[in-house]
């Protein structure tokens, strides 16, 4: 029975059907999980219940009521829009998005689409959403939106950087760039025992900025640009740009447990339940610091990527090329 | 504000605080080519704005290089409505223009009538309206304290402030029936006297808002975030915001200790110990402290009022028509949000001739164009936000 489940699935056109919807499932589960959390968790932090009727049990339900009446939303676009971009830029921003999902490796055969670069295509596929935004920044004819995608697109870009750096100490570290590869070679405790611990901060908090995530949430800033980006949006299209962003913070937190807390290994009985926990776990991080933190300004937050991250990333990828070259071991 | 600094090729704009916001490029024939200004109506629809006080931003950028406040949106033409109600009713009226601190207003007009009729009032009656102003101020204070985080994008203090008011708030209900607009004073005294258990309860209030206030202290001062936004960014100097006459938390952030209950006591004031907090810098951050020390003293005060409230009646036997003899009369208080002075004209009749209100928030606000002007659009929210003002407070 199970060999032969196991040659059904060697044939190509039945495992690609099932990778493809097993990677749906996660992207349209994970999400809503994250975005239930960050109800809850924020609503207890600040004293307060949060959603408590949907679904009977403490809101469980709540964020699929709100995508039904997302769905009931009127879609409007603005007249002075431009029609096409303003209708595609929340698919520019989605589709990356999913697709990350691919690249992961779940568990030591679980990798839906392996390859050699995986480190590179993943965190490739996440910059692309930084094009959306500024599809839907611009094409919305609204100068707070205007002013919300330029912000947008700069911390984007300056915050790529140390995300890249830090990463590419863990390749280099590890001698791949195969993302399976990377967790093969680390232990259940991961990196962050040793000097890439500075890395995973240094990755944390640039993922933090590329997510747009207070306290680095100044593109979308309500009590200035009202929503930034988001301002005209509505219905759907604006329920898929929501999606992105919680999508973001999972598959962000996904790559960054990969990279540095051992992805799918733990200290017993190894499998995809220990990266759901380690990005359960991070995504409760990123809420953390939305009920902690202000949010820093435009400037201060280009002044901390480029004079303190920069130069810390570049630092580590030193001090791990190093340790590499002289085999001191980590 | 903008000083521009001779470079090759061109000159940049420096900001207040030293950061590059902006170039002058020239072209080959070595004219300049400006950004173009672009001009941004904040409101009056806007989250940060509160209410509908609209600001009409020029940008360069993210540059402010003008901003003018446009006021009138609430225009609710209080000071005529005054003429055409009896003192009771005029009470009822100025709880609503700066709504948030209800008992602080209706005191002044209660005073002013008073001020004019020559009347004496109990001496548990002025017990009791300190007690009360002094809980208003609080409540008052807690929005901003609030209120302010949230326009930086802190979410959580706002949640925390809301917690602490339902308590006082509950108290107040207790003794007046009312939760917003309490109408509680009357002229010649108070609308009854404290319920049962009242001073009991206020007794209870302020241990528990002392540690609680240590926590807005810590959480929200000794945040760097914070401070880095808020630190040197709308400086507002003594001499400045004496010429806008700026007054109340805004002023003593700039190291003036002026408050009407130490400079013209009205009331008991000046039988209870408090001090007037001032600030260094006049910047944001002291604003936002100086409220914060606002609430202690006044928790201060509370605390020696509990314990002097003597027994006795809280009312005057007045007639059916209260009637204000001929002249005019001014009364000077210290409002949550500042110096609010009410001047009264009366011809011998049930209403008022002539009823003027100076409200603090009008005068606050006026210093806007000073502040913006230079600063960066997010530092317009930082600024806005810590001028603590009530739009109805403005327009009136």
């Amino acid at each position: 029975m199970i060999d032969a489940a196991r040659d059904l699935l060697d044939n190509y056109w039945v495992l690609m059907p099932v990778k493809v919807l097993a990677v749906l499932a996660i992207f349209l589960t994970f999400p809503l999980v994250v975005g239930y959390m960050e109800h809850k968790v924020m609503a207890h932090m600040q004293a307060r219940l949060g959603p408590m009727e949907a679904g009977r049990f403490h809101g469980v339900l709540q964020l699929v009521a709100d995508g039904i009446k997302f769905v009931q939303k009127e879609s409007i676009i603005p007249k002075a829009a431009d029609k096409w971009v303003f209708a595609l830029a929340p698919a520019v921003a989605l589709i990356p998005a999913i697709l990350v999902f691919g690249f992961i490796p779940y568990g030591p055969d679980l990798v839906p689409i392996r390859s050699d670069v995986g480190l590179f295509v993943t965190l490739a596929l996440s910059s692309v959403s930084v094009i959306g935004v500024l599809m839907a920044a611009w094409s919305s004819a609204n100068k707070y939106s205007l002013m919300g995608g330029i912000r947008a697109a700069a911390q984007l870009i300056a915050y790529e950087l140390p995300l890249v750096l830090a990463a590419a100490a863990v390749a280099m570290q590890a001698g791949s760039a195969d993302l399976a590869v990377i967790v093969e070679r680390q232990g259940w405790w991961g990196y962050i025992v040793g000097p890439l611990v500075i890395g995973f901060f240094v990755y944390g908090t640039a993922a933090l900025a590329e997510l747009t995530r207070p306290p680095f949430d100044m593109p979308v800033a309500d009590s200035e640009l009202v929503f930034g980006h988001l301002t005209e949006y509505t219905g759907l299209r604006f329920a898929f740009f929501l999606l992105t962003e919680y999508a973001g913070i999972v598959s962000q937190s996904a790559i960054a447990a990969t990279l540095f807390l051992g992805g799918w290994k733990g200290p017993f009985l190894d499998g995809p339940w220990w990266l759901a926990a380690k990005v359960l776990a991070l995504s409760f991080v990123v809420i953390w610091a939305r009920s902690t933190y202000p949010r820093l300004r435009e400037d201060q937050l280009q002044s901390f990527a480029w004079l303190r991250l920069v130069p810390v990333s570049l630092a580590l990828l030193l001090v791990v090329g190093f340790l590499k070259v002289y085999e001191v071991g980590i | 504000m903008a000083t521009e600094l001779g470079q090759q090729g061109g000159a940049a704009f420096q900001a207040a605080d030293g950061t590059g916001v902006g170039i002058i490029v020239r072209d080959k024939a070595d004219r300049e080519l400006h950004t173009q200004d672009m001009t941004l109506n904040v409101g009056p629809q806007h989250p940060a704005t509160h209410g509908v006080l609209r600001v009409l931003v020029t940008l360069d950028g993210e540059m402010i290089e003008d901003a003018q406040p446009v006021i009138g949106y609430m225009h609710r033409s209080f000071e005529k409505l005054a003429e055409y109600r009896d003192y009771r009713q005029i009470i009822a009226l100025v709880n609503r223009h700066d709504w948030v601190s209800s008992i602080c207003n209706e005191l002044g007009v209660a005073l002013v009538v008073e001020r004019q009729m020559d009347l004496e009032v109990p001496e548990r009656a002025t017990w009791i309206r300190m007690l009360m102003a002094e809980w208003t101020r609080v409540l008052n204070h807690l929005m901003f304290v609030g209120s302010y985080p949230l326009e930086l994008g802190a979410i959580t203090p706002m949640f925390y402030a809301f917690r602490e008011r339902e308590e006082i708030q509950a108290l107040m209900e207790w003794i007046t029936g009312g939760r917003l607009h309490l109408t509680y004073c009357r002229v010649g005294g108070l609308k009854q006297d404290l319920p049962r258990g009242a001073i009991q309860m206020s007794r209870d209030l302020v241990p528990r808002m002392r540690e609680r206030l240590k926590e807005y202290e810590d959480l929200v001062l000794g945040n760097e975030i914070f401070a880095a936004r808020t630190k040197g960014i709308g400086v507002l100097p003594a001499d400045v915001a004496c010429s806008y006459g700026v007054s109340g938390a805004l002023l003593q952030a700039a190291g003036v200790p002026e408050d009407s209950r130490k400079t013209e006591p009205y009331l008991f004031y000046d039988q209870v110990e408090f001090d007037v907090p001032t600030g260094r810098n006049g910047d944001s951050y002291d604003r936002y402290a100086t409220l914060l020390a606002r609430i202690r003293e006044s928790l201060r005060i509370i605390e020696q009022v509990n314990e002097r409230i003597p027994p006795g009646p809280v009312n005057v036997k007045l007639p059916k028509v209260v009637r204000a003899p001929q002249g005019h009369a001014y009364v000077r208080t210290e409002a949550p949000l500042g110096q609010l002075s009410y001047y009264m004209v009366s011809h011998n009749e049930k209403t008022p001739w002539r009823f003027k209100m100076r409200t603090p928030s009008f005068n606050n606000v006026s210093s806007l164009p000073y502040l913006l002007k230079g600063t960066l659009l997010p530092d317009m929210i930082a600024v806005m936000g810590s001028m603590f003002f009530i739009v109805g407070d403005i327009d009136r």
